[in-house]
């Protein structure tokens, strides 16, 4: 009863605060309700028994991938009345690509067929006697390693490409050279002048 | 809670569920002020002043004091602020600094929720705790506190990156996420304890695992915003950062959050790297009464929370706070490239080691 319960409140909560990150008027406020619906979507993980990828969610897209989007928008200064001045405009074509998406949408749903054995493996997605990680692990690590290896390949090239595209040598700035800063001695830093009374060090 | 739920039924289970998270909470809340207070006082004997001295003998009741001083205050919300956001802030602080703690293991099944992934729950949580101040900054509406919000969120997300690596090794030793599991792992005496690690004996792990626990605690420094990592709140250039705005109860929600992590950060060092409950001499209590040998292992966890704290204290009173970009160089350049060493030679000696 307790589970039925709490998949009802994950998933109620998650489908609201999905439509509320289109309806909210403040940009801010989105973010914040997407941030609930990765949430409530951790929840509805751990009910499936995968805890991990629950908590993995929380850690990468709560806790990391959403900040940044928080700090992106937070930062943006948006005319909202400039902005629905074009919703008049657009909503004929939007409507379109909706009704689309949406017919497309239902003829998949209506052609569905999920096989006996789908639902099997739905039933016992770990083996038995094995937590989460050395489940996943076995899969990743040793079953598909190459693959893995090589998806982690291309997003290191993903990286190295945005590093490079963003580089920039510019001239004349001038950078901090910390190794310098703490290697330099009372020797170097320090001199000791007899100044004359009402001559200055003439500078 | 399914061991009550199967014990008294659903009603009855929910009921001794709540009422253990809240013997756990009230306990938790009467040792924070007791802390709180230790805190102030180590501060103050570090620069020859008494500190509280008034309420209460030796100022025990101070932090009772200032709870009633905070409560009874009026509470300021500025004119241009979010208003549901601003006081939804200091909420999310405070509860995910009290929820975090349902994983921590007082003594041998002392434990709320004994999670098998109980490890990242705790690292997602404190990972969520970035939300309380980045809300707080930027529903202020006002420009130091979402100054400060913004250093604290680069901060505590650059900090969350090496902490995470430093647990790596951790869990690789024990071969576990959970918490309990961790902590047994180090039983038998100071030695096997992940700090030293003579369990993985003759490898010279504690040659990696020393390093490792001090990057921890400079990290969970810099991820609680403690001295001398509180550019969020430094008053010299943000006032107050984050909490500029904040008066009476909000702002008593987001300093019960704050140490409530602190502490959670002193119990996460005594837990992976100085044996949790373990004494450190290994002795053998199994044969004491159940309340003996409870009262044994909780006493040390508590001692070992208590002597991290100290040492929290005395960094805040002894270190002056670092610069901006220092504080961003020592967590990328520094810390990660080490922690990412260490999780390769922590590996690589469980593998070929004498328990691979």
């Amino acid at each position: 009863m307790l589970a039925n319960l709490a998949f009802w409140a994950f998933s109620g909560v998650a489908i609201l605060s999905a439509l509320m990150v289109v309806i909210a008027r403040n940009p801010v406020r989105s973010v914040l309700f997407l941030i609930l619906a990765f949430f409530s979507a951790a929840g509805l993980f751990v009910l499936l028994g995968a805890e991990f990828l629950a908590m993995l969610l929380i850690v990468v897209y709560v806790g990391a991938v959403a900040v940044l989007f928080l700090f992106v928008v937070m930062m943006l200064d948006v005319d909202f009345t400039e902005l629905k001045q074009g919703f008049l405009s657009y909503l004929p074509l939007g409507g379109l690509v909706a009704l689309i998406l949406a017919v497309e949408l239902g003829m998949i749903g209506m052609t569905w067929q999920a096989s006996d054995q789908a639902m099997a493996l739905r039933d016992a997605a770990i083996p038995e006697g094995m937590t989460n990680v050395e489940a996943l692990g076995l899969v990743i690590y040793d079953q598909y390693v190459y693959f893995f290896q090589a998806a982690g390949l291309v997003l290191l090239v993903a990286m190295i490409g945005a590093i490079v595209l963003t580089l920039r040598h510019k001239p004349g700035v001038r950078r901090q050279s910390v190794s310098a800063q703490v290697g330099r001695d009372r020797k170097d830093a320090i001199s000791m002048h007899d100044i004359k009374p009402g001559q200055g060090i003439g500078e | 809670m399914t061991d009550f739920i199967e014990q008294f039924g659903v009603w009855g289970g929910l009921g001794m569920a709540l009422l253990q998270i809240l013997a756990f909470a009230v306990v938790l809340l009467i040792s924070l002020a007791f802390l709180l207070l230790m805190d102030r006082k180590v501060w103050a004997a570090v620069q020859m002043r008494k500190g509280p001295n008034v309420v209460g003998a030796f100022g025990l009741l101070q932090s009772f004091a200032d709870f009633f001083k905070f409560v009874f205050k009026e509470v300021v919300i500025p004119a241009g602020a979010d208003r549901s956001l601003y006081l939804l802030a200091p909420l999310i602080t405070l509860i995910l600094a009290f929820v975090t703690w349902a994983v921590v293991p007082a003594a041998p099944g002392w434990v709320i929720a004994d999670l098998n992934v109980g490890v990242l729950y705790l690292f997602a949580m404190s990972s969520l705790g970035v939300y309380g101040i980045i809300i707080g900054g930027w529903a202020s509406n006002s420009k130091y506190p979402f100054l400060g919000a913004l250093r604290s969120a680069a901060q505590m997300v650059s900090y969350e990156v090496s902490i995470g690596f430093i647990i790596v090794t951790v869990l690789l030793f024990a071969g576990s996420m959970n918490l309990s599991d961790i902590t047994e792992m180090q039983a038998g005496g100071f030695w096997n304890w992940n700090v030293l690690s003579f369990h993985a004996w003759p490898m010279p792990m504690f040659l990696v695992m020393i390093p490792m626990a001090v990057i921890f605690f400079i990290s969970a420094l810099a991820e609680t915003n403690r001295p001398p990592f509180d550019l969020p709140e430094a008053e010299s250039e943000l006032v107050a950062g984050y909490q500029v705005e904040y008066s009476s109860t909000p702002y008593l929600l987001f300093m019960v959050g704050e140490y409530l992590n602190i502490v959670l950060m002193c119990a996460m060092t005594s837990i992976l790297f100085f044996g949790g409950w373990n004494d450190p001499f290994g002795l053998d209590v199994s044969d004491w009464p159940y309340m003996a040998s409870h009262a044994w292992y909780f006493f040390w966890f508590a001692a070992k929370i208590v002597f991290f704290f100290f040492m929290f204290a005395m960094v805040k009173a002894l270190v002056p706070r670092y610069r901006y970009d220092q504080l961003m160089r020592l967590g990328w350049k520094i810390f990660l490239p080490i922690s990412l060493a260490a999780v390769a030679l922590v590996g690589a000696a469980v593998v070929y080691g004498p328990q691979g």
